[in-house]
Parts: C-alpha cells; structure tokens; sequence
C-alpha cells in the first residue's frame, strides 16, 4: 500500500477525518472564508440549533459580493444589500470572527484577499460560499466552493462532506504565443473541454506553462476550472509560491515557517501516480481568445470566426439559442464588432498583474469615446498598489476611470449592470444570459483584448496595439 | 435544515429540454439579498419566466397550465454555475422535490442533496424518452422511487435505475441533514484539529 500519490491525493487524504462506507468522506477544513452573500441564512441555521461556530480563528469574512463601487465610505443605499453587510458584521461579531468589511484595509473580493494576506496556504484545505474558491489552488491547496447548508456545515463542526472526487490532470508545454495570457490559456481549454468537461475531477495542471506563469497566472487558471464542471484545480506549490507567501500577515512565521516549508516541499505529485484522465495541449496552439456565446466554453481564438453549426456538436439547440441572445450569426467574424462596455475585475482578473496589462496597452492611447469602462480592483491593497507603480496615472490620462474594489458587474449584485442589449467586453469568468444584468451580452476575455476594445471600441486583436518589445 | 422525507414520488412534471441551463438562469444574481430563505420560488427561472415589465412570457414551460407536478427535467449539464444554494431553495420553494437529468453540475447536486430535493441522472435516451412521453401527454407520470433507486415513465412502463450513495439515500429517506451527523462527531474532529499542521 506505498503506491505513488498525485498532489491531489496527499492533500485531501490527509485531511480525512472519517471516511463513511458507500458514503462521503468527512474532510477537515483548514480555512473558511466567508462573504454577505451565501452565509446570513447558514447563520440563521447555528442560530436555530444554538450552536457557535466551532473554530473562529479558522474564519474569514469580508464584504465583497453586494457592495458599491463607488462612494464606499457613504451608507450602502440599496436597504436589502445593507441589510446583508448588517447581518455579516454581526455574525462575525457575535461569533468572534474577523470582518473586513468595506473601508477596511484587508476588504476586497475574497478569493483576492485570502492570498494577499497569507491565509491560502500550500497543502491546506480551503472553502468558500463562491464557486470560484478553486482559485486557491495556485497555492497547491485544495479549495472549492460550496453552498450555504455547508457553510453552516464548516461553521458548526470545521467539516464537510464529500465524495472524493476523481483526478485530472492538464499538461501544457511549450511557448506561449505574444499577447497569450493565463486567462486566454483557460478559456482555451475550457474550449476544448466544453463547461461539463472535468465535472467531477480536480484538475492538476502542470507542465512548462504552468510553471512559468506568476502567480497570479496562476490563480487565473485556476479560478476559471469551475468554468469546466471540475470541483477545483491546482498547481504544485514550488519556489515562486514560497516567495509569495512569505511574510504575509497570516502565513507562520520563524520555527512555525521552516516546519511548513519541510511539509510542503513534499506537495508534489510522485513519480508514476496515475490520474483517473490526463490530457495535454500545445502552449504555440493558442491565440488570444474570446467568447461568443453564453457560457465560458463557448470560447474562441481572437482572429477566427464564430463556429458553424454544423461543427457544434450536440446541443445545436442550445448553440441557436445563445447566438440569438447575443444577436450574432453562425460563421460571423469576431473581430471588429462594436462594443458598449468593458469590464475589468474580478476574482479572475481583479488582479495587480492584470491592471499592469492593461495599463501598459492603454498607455498614451485614449478611451474610445462610446465605451463606459468599469476598473474594479479586487481589494483595497490592489488599489493600493494601482496607484503606487504609478498605473493610476497612466489610466487617468488614456480616459479612464478607477472604482473601488467588489465584485461588481462580474455578476451585477450592485448597481454596476449593463443595461439590456448592450455588449461588453468582460475580463471576468461567466457570459451567462444575464449574468452581468438582465439582457447584458458578455464577451469574456483577457485584460489585454479588454484594454484594446476599450481604446478602438470594437473587438480588436491586443497584438494590433502592440509595440515589438512589448512581445 | 430539516426537510421533507422522500421515499417514492408519482407525480407529472415539467420539462425543460436545454442543455446548460446555468445557476444564474435558475435564480438571477439580483434576487440573492435575502438574509432569510424564504420566497425563492416567485424567482424560478425569473428572466426566462418574466418580462422585464414583470408581465409572464407565454412560451416559458412554467407558465404553460399544461404542464406542472413535482418533478422538473431538464436538459444536459443542469445547474453549473455559481454554488448559489439559492437555486435549490429556488426549485424546491417552488413545489420541485426532483429534479432529473443525463448530467448535473457537482455544486448544484450537492445543494440539491443537501435540501432535500433529489437529483436523478439518467442516461441521455432514457432522458429523451421522457421528454417524448411528455410531449405526447403532458400528464405523463413519473414514479421516482428512492428506496429502489428506480425511475419509471408511468405510460410505458420503461423504467431506469439511478446512483446514490448509501449515505445521502438514507439522510433524504429519513429527513436528516449532515449537521446531525457532524456535531456527534464533534469529538474526533476536535482531536483531528489538534495534529492538523497549519
Ligand atoms: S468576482 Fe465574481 S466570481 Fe469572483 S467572487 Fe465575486 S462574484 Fe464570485
């Protein structure tokens, strides 16, 4: 029984407190963040079964999901999203959990602050009211979102139940091609793999691409798994992690440290472990992408067309049904459709790295005078850091302007909505019908194919924009 | 939270044959404020459901008098998405207590479990079998037997068996959630706790 272990397997198996027969694992989590939107009602349910939540110190609650992008330190003037911020603050408070709510320093959309602030660890377990908690696994944790009766699950016991779920690994090699980002590298293989295509699995992804991305990249990648069915994905944790963590507020310091570091130097898949699937692609094979349709897999290189029907395969139904939505036609080309809007944000995009990217195209260029640009940073130290390097400025002067940190139009909680049969250029994670507001049309994309939409107001290839040495 | 007990439901149902069929169709972002669960169910689906002068839109199945019942069948990969719970409420404050389907979406069939609405994966002919026998009579019963793990097109007589864990089928038979079985073993996690390194 010393048979080789893929990451995956040491993490979650050393986390099994109980395995029940025919039955689901109960798995112990190491963190727990929590947000307004997906924890008043699992509150409601501790309260009803008078039980305190077991380890606070294990909780994390921040204010992200349903809160204003502008004019933050005013009251919330919408009464039911106030009345959800009301109801986290006492919760936390009641139980003795912290709350970073908005205006604090550590507010920002949850899956960009747990990392900022060392509570993602390698080797730990991680879970979240949100289905894109998988961005945690660039950390080589296990992380995933889950629904509110397990939020009141982890709260009362610090435990979930589960199925262990299958094992997938993805396997990129090779050279990324210029303006080929970490988000145009996911919706490539959410392309390939459609939305249903790792339902079941935690992915591994590994392979030349992966390790040279930042982490950041990384976190991209790994946030956008759910967008193709699997519970999570991750990256073996190796230096540019440790780097990262380091000295972060929550991550252990001195002894504590050199005793993780011994522990997570281990966090790598053995030599000869066997995944359940494995599938590999080409890094040269991928294009700039965008969607067209109305879910994440529907995602194609920048420079080709939209599909025919004849090469869908399955669900033409649904495939007509989606091009009507968006009002485009089979065979259409993608470049050069007039946009409305753009969208840069979220915890797919919400990101430093991604501000950077942006800001570096939009340099000296101007806003196209029809785009309304929504800059959201993912958290305060974002916007914090936006406007240290200086990339404030610059935004400034192309004709843009900056927000404050949520999740904004990522899925329009807030006021932050397109309005109903306009377009708009996404950088975060869903083109679901309405997602982004009743009738908004969403073409998701990297924050570069973002950035040049913004400055030509049509869909535009980055690489068109771009100076030699920017490659 | 305590829920019904299921054990076999005969019912007619609704079918809602398109494939993808996302959280956020199923209960719109917008309708996720509430710090209670209650009333979800005048939002099912309310973008597809409604005008947005709240007027109904005829052609949507859930306002069609022909069809109704206990059961909701849906179309490939149901519910992915967000892991919104507000969508199960959704289906089950509406008067759903199954949902069938060829495929589910992980969250989504969790949520389901865990609320007391039973998600039934069947093959896709079988699921195309059903959809034929509504069409053709959209009283057609299905019996969803849940100690037999059986499902039958009452008309025909053709029936499937469908997966569940032993666990989940005896928590939903007896109305019990995981809470329960968690805080008994309150113990043992608490020791666990105590050897977890980070
Ligand atoms: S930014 Fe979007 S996907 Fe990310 S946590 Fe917020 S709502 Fe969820």
């Amino acid at each position: 029984m010393n048979a080789a272990k893929t990451l995956f397997d040491k993490v979650w198996d050393s986390h099994v407190v109980r395995s029940i027969d025919n039955g689901p694992d109960v798995l112990f989590i190491d963190r727990h963040l929590v947000h307004e939107v997906t924890s008043p009602v699992a509150f409601l349910g501790l309260r009803n079964r008078g039980i305190k939540v077991l380890y606070p110190e294990r909780t994390f609650a921040t204010a992200d999901h349903n809160t204003p992008t502008l004019n933050q330190h005013l009251p919330v003037k919408d009464p039911l999203s106030a009345n959800q911020l009301k109801a986290l603050e006492q919760n936390a408070r009641e139980h003795g959990i912290p709350y970073w709510g908005l205006g604090h320093e550590k507010n920002g959309i949850v899956h960009v602050i747990g990392p900022e602030n060392g509570i993602t660890l390698p080797g730990a377990t991680i879970v979240c009211g949100d289905s894109h908690t998988s961005t945690h696994g660039a950390f080589g944790a296990i992380a995933f979102g889950i629904g509110t009766s397990e939020v009141e699950m982890v709260l009362a016991t610090q435990c979930i139940m589960q199925p262990k779920p299958k094992s997938m690994k993805i396997t990129i090699d090779g050279e990324l091609n210029k303006a080929v980002t970490p988000k145009d590298v996911a919706l490539y293989i959410i392309s390939q793999l459609t939305t249903s295509g790792a339902t079941g699995y935690f992915v591994e992804y590994s392979g030349e691409v992966f390790r040279n991305m930042s982490m950041e990249g990384r976190m991209t990648v790994c946030n956008l798994s759910i967008e193709m069915g699997a519970r999570g994905g991750m990256v073996a944790p190796d230096e540019k992690t440790f780097a990262y963590i380091k000295d972060r507020e929550f991550t252990p310091k001195g002894e504590a440290w050199n005793k993780a570091m011994a522990y997570w130097k281990t966090l790598k898949t053995d030599n000869g472990a066997v995944f359940d699937r494995e599938v590999s692609f080409e890094g040269s094979a991928i294009e700039p992408m965008i969607t067209y349709g109305t879910n994440p897999g529907m995602g194609v290189g920048i420079s080709n067309g939209i599909p025919k029907a004849e090469a869908i395969e399955g669900g033409v139904a649904t495939y007509k049904k989606s091009l009507e939505y968006m009002d485009f036609n089979e065979g259409e080309a993608m470049l050069g459709k007039k946009i409305d809007f753009v969208f840069l944000g979220s915890c797919t995009n919400g990101r430093i790295e991604d501000f950077r990217a942006f800001a570096g195209l939009v340099k000296g260029r101007q806003k196209a005078a029809h785009v309304t640009a929504w800059l959201v940073p993912g958290s305060h130290k974002v916007e914090e850091a936006i406007k240290a390097e200086g990339l404030l400025e610059i935004l400034e002067e192309a004709g843009f302007q900056l927000r404050e940190p949520g999740c904004s139009a990522c899925l329009a909680m807030n006021d932050d909505k397109i309005p109903a049969g306009k377009y708009a250029v996404s950088t975060s994670n869903r083109n679901f019908e309405g997602r982004q507001g009743p009738g908004a049309r969403t073409l998701l994309a990297s924050p570069l194919v973002a950035a040049a939409a913004a400055i030509t107001g049509r869909v535009t290839d980055p690489r068109e924009l771009m100076e030699p040495e920017m490659a | 939270m305590a829920y019904d007990k299921f054990n076999v439901l005969t019912s007619t149902a609704v079918p809602l044959p398109i494939e993808n069929v996302d959280t956020d169709q199923i209960i719109p972002a917008r309708f996720l404020k509430a710090t209670e669960r209650k009333g979800f169910g005048d939002n099912l689906f309310r973008d597809w459901r409604y005008n947005s002068d709240d007027t109904p839109k005829e052609h949507f199945v859930l306002n069609n008098p022909l069809y109704s019942g206990k059961i909701l069948v849906g179309g490939k990969n149901f519910g992915s998405g967000s892991s919104r719970e507000h969508a199960a409420w959704a289906i089950y404050d509406y008067g759903f207590r199954c949902v069938v389907s060829s495929f589910f979406a992980d969250i989504f069939r969790n949520n389901c479990l865990n609320i007391g609405v039973l998600p039934v994966k069947v093959s896709p002919e079988f699921l195309e079998k059903i959809f034929k026998s509504m069409e053709s009579d959209p009283k057609s019963e299905l019996v969803v037997n849940l100690p037999d793990q059986t499902i039958t097109i009452n008309n025909s007589g053709e029936s499937e068996s469908f997966e569940i864990n032993d666990y989940k089928k005896s928590n939903l038979l007896n109305g019990f959630d995981d809470i329960d079985y968690l805080v008994n073993m309150k113990d043992d996690i608490q020791s666990f706790a105590q050897g977890t390194p980070l």
